[in-house]
């Protein structure tokens, strides 16, 4: 009935409702349309950068750099603005910028290489980090205007809810992502190299090009949601973010993606990170419980879901002797 | 015909090692001043040594598993869960200065280690994960995990015996340079001196042609995925003992990416085969090394990162050889992807 | 059925490679609206051919006309662009990506920049009722079907880049008799659409009944070209293997073992594994050794890979020493006695990183386990007598395996397996590669083993050698034991006539 490629799409959006239902059974004022829209206030950076990793693992790499080039990009806008005075006009498109070519450059090294993406973006990683200490060892505050608005500016909905800004511009992330996925040939190229390299270079692909453009687009949601978190945080700090490449890839494979490429949707990255926001969400209410059981039942998580894709490939396909 | 002198696997770590003990030299000589004080050797290089060995042990254990085409990315969890399981047992006991406590701690914390390893080493072997997937859960549950023993707090210990580990002196050396020296010893022995050496450098580079001749992958396998987990075991009760505490959240915070970057510099390929134990105590050496001299030479330690980016990446383009056909025919690279790697005979 | 004017006219073909007269004076051409079948043994230059007629290689002379006019190919890419596509044996598709996605990667049809899903998918659909005659859910992911589909998707993707000379590479190697029909019904209505279809194949059977034309190479020659119905089975094989069947009749024959009154070491009965060999008996007993004998695919490996445990088998049982057991591992073959030369020695015999030395005691120490290691000087001992009795040649067991020429790693895996003193050995093509001085020597060594008491199962595919060697000599077809040969059969006429059957 159900079509099988969509089953591990279904588990994943499954588990976030019956986790929210959980909440909501268990806690007074959990089952509320704002303690939903908290998990995308809260999470909307997340979701940026979650969707640029989605398309990584899509084509069969992985970004370890992500998590740095979000607390890179805080620290430039929080150095030019506060210190430098520019207007943030100026500072966000560069910023962006800096994303994109980051990540493009790694694409290169990767492709023109051969390197391993793992190593590649792993000197990425330290890189990012490295030079946000270059620009400063501590934070750097934001109070401009521009920012503070931002961050204070609800969104009311009909119904008395409301919403961050920042939510809305991951939403429309997550719009771009699924129309690229699915509806360019960006898109389908990423699926095809995921799938199976080597015939796509054979098919006539441009693997290459194709590459260089997932890690770009990944430098852009990585810089993009730095720019997000800037307007949470209102600062720059080089230990930001740290440890966060895991949390997207986490969300990346509870969404259903395989970590060996070619199979996955964007959707469910969305559903990933929501599974994540709503774990922290039921610890918070819990009030007794330390927030290090997330990363707990989050590893359990993956684990379960990884094992769930071993036994999905290992059936599909036949079982060769050596 | 021998490899040329430059392609040889520890040149380059040796050069860059040599090129960074000549700043030393150039700029801060004190840098190879050693005082003998209180029946104890001081100074820069024995402070490397000293902080290396943690990094040292780990890279050992993560040598066997790359060669095996493998990796562990768990090695970081597993340093922070073995300190916070010897600090949870020595903080409840009577005596916390008791001998028998002590090594009753650090039995425990290794037990539990291997444990560990041995799950890292069924998801491979047994369920046929791939490596970096498999140990990526143990690396994100693996903090939880530690925080878990800890109940969430720093636990602070007062205790000589397990302070000895960490913090204690030897004959003039710090303890624990004995203790890295040990675990080479008995690595190389058991890689060298049996044949597990060649299994493990055969199942790396040709998993089919070793199958075919009979050799166990599945056992050795795990044996290397918990003797890597053994490895950061020990190397998190140093860390922990150093400090007399243990920090579920911190400790051994990407120790993994060093480890790993040690082992590519001594020349182990990360796509598995031969391996070289002392190329990684070279690597973990120059990674120390690299940190000291930039202390010492009074830069500012966020270049630490910003230099190992470029460290990783100048050996990545070395070992690549794409990169080092770009280099010797000077003309526009073209990747061997986006044509057919032209096979010498039909 | 066939035009005047051949769509592809190959002349004068020569590709030289460091040590190999690949392509030595080739001419090949083909017809629109036919199927034409090329044919050749192992070193014949069948895959070097279609390498350059697909742009892999550039010739070193000659001249390649394509539909007229000269054609000189840089990639890959430009033949599918000149309109010569191949379909692998391998599926080179994306078995992730949905059947029409797979058709149309790369050109997916496309709506003011947005791809247009229902239009690919009915282009899908008509493409392969109408070309191909195939009716198939074509949303649903290519790895959802069979290999036999995926092929028709393949061609369907070749058809779909206006392919007019489409190449099958080994197609039917996978398939079962239903689905090898149905690919020779699409075969024939592609045939009809005007389309050439060069078809590589090791299936005798299977080249009667589909092609036309037959070519056939022979040691990077050219041998002929025929019209199938006008060749006779036995002269293909014949002229596939070199031997004129007159001049043979004069060979020495090897003189039959007395008959054997102690039980067989192995008894295999009704054996098989779907997709490898079709169950077959066997029985091999000490001191004897038994010859496999049959064109290149035609399952001689399959056979001893299911001896040797690295397959399973699918049906039938396995007797070893009166005990019947079930190999599902090499490591349980090992232990039992049974050693495997096999045939690959680059992705199943060598170690690269390892050196001479290693690699000849790596079976041997395996099965000592990993703690009772040989001593360094034990070791160097083995190795210095095994570089010696077969001439390993550089004579350094320190050198690294990867440096040594093929033939001299394949000495080294079958010292390997020597080393092991096996109760039966199972050799794959074991003189492949290596001079005629040093096959001879072999193939004594194997004889004087045999003498000693060892079971050996010897694979070849030269003729001379398996007659020269063998006691007994199964024949196989199209992975199919066909015939036994004992006594006065041994001879090469007998083994060809078997192997072409009809």
């Amino acid at each position: 009935m159900v079509d099988r490629k969509y089953i591990p799409l279904l588990v994943t959006i499954g588990l976030f409702i019956l986790m929210f239902l959980a909440g909501s059974l268990r806690y007074p004022g959990f089952f509320s349309l704002q303690v939903f829209m908290n998990l995308l206030i809260d999470n909307a950076f997340l979701l940026i950068v979650a969707v640029g990793m989605t398309f990584v693992i899509l084509s069969g790499g992985i970004d370890l750099s992500v998590g740095s080039v979000v607390a890179l990009t805080t620290m430039l806008s929080a150095s030019l603005i506060t210190e430098a005075g520019w207007p943030p006009a100026a500072v966000i498109p560069l910023v962006l910028a800096v994303g994109i070519l980051f990540g493009w450059m790694m694409g290169a090294i990767i492709h023109y290489f051969q390197i391993q993406p793992f190593i590649v973006t792993l000197a990425g990683m330290f890189l990012a980090r490295g030079l946000c200490y270059v620009i400063s060892i501590n934070t750097i505050t934001i109070s401009h205007p521009f920012y503070t608005h931002m961050a204070l500016a609800k969104i009311r909905l009909p119904g008395g809810s409301f919403i961050s800004i920042s939510v809305v511009i991951a939403l429309l992330v997550v719009a771009l992502a699924v129309y690229l996925a699915h509806y360019t040939r960006f898109g389908r190229n990423t699926y095809a190299i995921g799938g199976h390299e080597s015939s796509a270079v054979l098919m006539g692909l441009p693997v290459g090009r194709t590459k260089m453009l997932v890690y770009a687009f990944s430098g852009f949601c990585s810089s993009l949601g730095g720019v997000v978190f800037t307007f949470y945080m209102l600062s720059g700090y080089g230990l930001h973010t740290v440890g966060l490449e895991l949390d997207a890839i986490a969300a990346v494979v509870i969404g259903g993606t395989l970590l060996t490429g070619g199979s996955g949707y964007v959707i469910g990255t969305f559903f990933g990170v929501l599974i994540q926001g709503v774990i922290q969400t039921i610890i918070t209410f819990e009030g007794t419980l330390s927030s290090w059981w997330t990363k707990m039942v989050i590893g359990l998580l993956l684990f379960l879901f990884i094992l769930l894709q071993r036994i999905f490939t290992a059936r599909s396909t036949r079982s060769q002797s050596v | 015909m021998s490899v040329r002198w430059w392609n040889k696997p520890l040149f380059w770590p040796l050069a860059v090692f040599g090129l960074l003990l000549l700043l030393n030299l150039i700029f801060k000589p004190e840098f190879f001043a050693i005082r003998y004080q209180n029946g104890h050797l001081y100074g820069s290089l024995i402070d490397i040594l000293n902080f290396g060995s943690p990094l040292a042990i780990v890279a050992i254990g993560m040598t066997l598993v790359i060669a095996t085409r493998g990796i562990d990315l768990s090695v970081g969890s597993l340093v922070a869960i073995s300190g916070a399981m010897a600090c949870l047992t020595i903080s409840r006991g009577d005596d916390q200065h008791a001998l028998s406590l002590v090594l009753t701690a650090v039995l425990l914390a290794l037990l539990v280690s291997i444990a560990l390893g041995l799950w890292n080493g069924l998801l491979v072997a047994g369920a046929g994960i791939q490596p970096i997937i498999a140990t990526l859960i143990l690396m994100v549950a693996g903090r939880g995990i530690a925080q878990l023993i800890t109940s969430g707090q720093i636990i602070t210990v007062t205790s000589k015996p397990y302070n000895f580990i960490g913090a204690g002196w030897l004959m003039t050396l710090p303890f624990s340079v004995y203790l890295a020296a040990a675990v080479f010893l008995f690595a190389a022995w058991m890689t060298r001196k049996t044949s597990l050496g060649m299994f493990i450098e055969a199942i790396g580079c040709n998993p089919t042609a070793s199958r075919l001749a009979g050799i166990r992958s599945r056992s050795i396998l795990l044996a290397v995925y918990m003797f890597c987990a053994l490895c950061a075991g020990i190397a998190g009760l140093i860390t922990s003992s150093n400090v007399s505490s243990a920090d579920g959240n911190n400790a051994g915070l990407w120790i993994e990416l060093d480890a790993i970057l040690a082992v590519v510099i001594g020349g182990t390929s990360l796509s598995g085969g031969r391996f070289s134990l002392t190329g990684t105590l070279a690597g973990a050496l120059l990674i120390q090394t690299l940190t000291t001299t930039i202390y010492m030479l009074g830069v500012p330690p966020e270049i630490t990162l910003v230099v190992k980016a470029f460290v990783v990446l100048a050996v990545c383009l070395i070992q690549s050889p794409s990169f080092r056909r770009s280099l010797t025919r000077g003309i526009p690279w073209s990747p061997a992807a986006s044509g057919q790697e032209v096979s010498r005979h039909g | 059925m066939s035009e005047n004017r051949p769509m592809l006219q190959m002349s004068g073909i020569h590709k030289r490679f460091p040590g190999v007269h690949a392509l030595n004076d080739v001419r090949f051409r083909m017809f629109a609206g036919e199927v034409h079948a090329l044919m050749g043994e192992n070193g014949a230059g069948k895959s070097t051919l279609i390498k350059v007629l697909t742009g892999v290689y550039p010739v070193d002379e000659g001249s390649v006309e394509w539909e007229g006019r000269p054609l000189h190919l840089r990639s890959p890419l430009e033949a599918q662009q000149a309109g010569i596509s191949t379909v692998y044996q391998e599926i080179n598709l994306c078995p992730n990506l949905s059947v029409a996605e797979n058709i149309f990667i790369g050109r997916e049809p496309r709506k003011f920049g947005k791809i247009s899903w229902k239009a690919m998918n009915r282009a899908a659909e008509a493409l392969l009722a109408e070309r191909l005659n195939v009716k198939l859910d074509v949303t649903k992911p290519l790895d959802t079907y069979s290999v036999a589909v995926q092929q028709l998707v393949a061609i369907a993707r070749a058809l779909n880049i206006s392919a007019r000379l489409l190449i099958l590479d080994e197609p039917t190697s996978s398939l079962d008799r239903d689905e090898t029909n149905k690919l020779f019904e699409v075969m024939r209505h592609l045939k009809k659409q005007g389309l050439a279809i060069l078809f590589v194949t090791h299936f005798l059977d299977q080249v009667y009944e589909v092609s036309d034309r037959i070519t056939i190479l022979r040691n990077g020659r050219f041998v002929g070209e025929y019209l199938t119905d006008e060749l006779p089975r036995v002269e293909l094989v014949q002229k596939m293997i070199g031997k004129d069947l007159e001049l043979l009749g004069g060979m020495p024959k090897r003189t039959a073992a007395p008959g054997e009154a102690k039980p067989p070491y192995l008894r295999a009965s009704g054996l098989g594994r779907k997709g490898g060999v079709e169950p077959f008996d066997l029985t091999i007993g000490s001191g004897e050794i038994v010859g496999l004998a049959g064109l290149l695919g035609s399952g001689r490996t399959e056979t001893a890979r299911l001896l040797f445990g690295a397959d399973r088998a699918d049906q039938g049982r396995l007797v070893i020493e009166g005990r019947e057991i079930r190999l599902d591992s090499p490591r349980k073959a090992i232990d039992r006695g049974i050693a495997f030369c096999s045939e690959n020695r680059k992705t199943e015999g060598i170690i690269e990183d390892l050196t001479v030395r290693e690699n000849i005691i790596l079976a041997l120490q395996a099965h000592r386990g990993w703690f009772r290691a040989l001593s360094r000087r034990r070791q160097e001992e083995i190795a210095d007598e095994y570089i010696r009795a077969l001439d390993i040649k550089p004579p350094d067991p320190e050198q690294f395996i990867r440096n040594l020429s093929g033939g001299n790693q394949q000495k080294v895996i079958l010292a390997r397996w020597l080393l092991m003193n096996p109760r039966l050995l199972i050799l794959d093509e074991p003189t492949r590669g290596i001079d005629v001085g040093a096959k001879a020597e072999i193939q004594k060594l194997v004889l004087s083993l045999s003498g000693e008491g060892m079971a050996v199962l010897f694979i070849s595919s030269e003729l001379e050698e398996v007659v020269r060697v063998s006691s007994r000599i199964a024949v196989l077809r199209d992975r199919r034991h066909v015939r036994h040969l004992t006594g006065d059969d041994i001879q090469q006429t007998t083994i060809m006539q078997a192997i072409a059957g009809g």
